[in-house]
């Protein structure tokens, strides 16, 4: 006997759920989850290695490390006295909220800052809620300022957009102005901030933009 | 691309839904699938036979339906649904577009084979 069902449920509807429960239980402690995307290369780890400079000694922090292949990210945060956990995909393109569900129970409640590195992919890991409260998308000049509307999901997704390796401003074609405007023209809410890794140029800003974040979710949850 | 890992999150949820119905096989499948998904169509079909073997949906047919996304241009306010993503107005040109919907993927409907006659929705 046939029999139609209909359903109409995200297919994606188990990650979703487990994504739920991770912001759930890491919001209730107070940790601002942080999932970071961009191409491969673009300057996650790097940005990353900064921000333990700036955050150390006043806020605590933990990395959780995606990638295809090898243990170098973790390893680079490690050598930074921040403690990171690193998945290795195997050949997935992106990370799962139940990768991280994995690692979680490992990882210290009394933190402030939770980042997760995504596989470097700037298609692939917008599909994917890992629970983060602030998606953050990176781009870098060398990739070109027309990006944005070529990789819309996760320039629509995101919250805040990192323009990166503004050093090299000065030697690339890459127009700054062009590649806010065609991301805020995707995502108007996007809060936009442009750095540099090797000059320090916006990194005092976006720290202090991350600690407003964790402080008004601590607000929030008191 | 990852739809491999879509399948496998699609067969999952099927086979949950096939275990809860008392069903012997499904045999067919709708799901929506929008030009902001992530995922494209053919490569979602592909992976679905590569996948389907020895699972519920061995012998579902797989039926895709493409939804719109809506683009409202900022600046002739024009707007427009299409199936696939483009950057600028088709009116005018601009690039100012405000976009909604598009990101479906969703599992709409599924046809199973069930020994019990048809008992009321659950
Ligand atoms: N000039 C310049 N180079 C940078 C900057 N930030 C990072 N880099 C360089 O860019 C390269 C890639 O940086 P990573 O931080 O490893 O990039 P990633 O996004 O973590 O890369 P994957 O994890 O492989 O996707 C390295 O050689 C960095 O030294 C910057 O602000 N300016
Ligand atoms: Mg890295
Ligand atoms: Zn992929
Ligand atoms: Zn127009």
């Amino acid at each position: 006997m046939k029999k139609q069902l209909y359903v109409l449920r995200d297919i994606l509807g188990t990650n979703q759920k487990v994504a739920a429960e991770i912001k759930a239980a890491c919001e209730e402690r107070g940790i601002l989850v942080l999932n970071l995307m961009s191409s491969p290369g673009a300057g996650k780890t790097t940005l990353l290695e900064k921000l333990a400079e700036r955050l150390a000694g006043r806020h605590r922090m933990a990395v959780i490390e995606g990638d295809i292949e090898t243990e170098r990210d973790a390893e680079r945060i490690r050598a930074k006295g921040v403690p990171a956990w690193q998945i290795t995909t195997g050949g997935a393109c992106h990370l799962e909220a139940r990768m991280i569900a994995r690692v979680l129970p490992e990882v210290s409640p009394d933190i402030d800052f939770l980042f997760i590195e995504n596989v470097g992919n700037l298609v692939c890991p917008a599909g994917y809620d890992l629970g983060e409260r602030l998606r953050i998308v990176l781009l870098s000049s060398p990739e070109g300022d027309d990006k944005p509307k070529k990789y819309p999901k996760a320039f629509l997704t995101a919250q805040v957009l990192v323009i990166t390796k503004s050093d090299l401003f000065p030697h690339l074609p890459f127009d700054v102005e062009r590649a806010k405007s065609e991301a805020l023209e995707l995502n108007p809410g996007l809060q936009v901030f442009v750095i540099s890794a090797l000059t320090g140029e916006g990194l005092d800003d976006l720290t202090a933009f991350l600690v407003a974040s964790r402080e008004a979710l601590r607000a929030g949850h008191a | 691309m990852h739809e491999l890992s879509v399948v496998a999150s699609l067969v999952e949820t099927i086979e949950a839904l096939a275990g809860e119905h008392k069903a012997k096989s499904v045999t067919g499948v709708w799901i929506k699938v929008g030009p902001l998904s992530g995922v494209v169509p053919e490569l979602l079909e592909s992976a679905f036979e590569m996948y389907r073997k020895g699972t519920i949906v061995e012998s579902a047919r797989l039926s895709i339906e493409k939804t719109p996304l809506r683009a409202v241009c900022r600046a002739c306010r024009v707007e427009t649904e299409r199936t696939d993503y483009a950057p600028d107005c088709p009116a005018c040109g601009s690039t100012d577009l405000e976009i909604a919907g598009g990101t479906d993927l969703i599992l709409e409907r599924i046809e199973l084979e069930t020994d019990e006659p048809v008992s009321p929705a659950q």
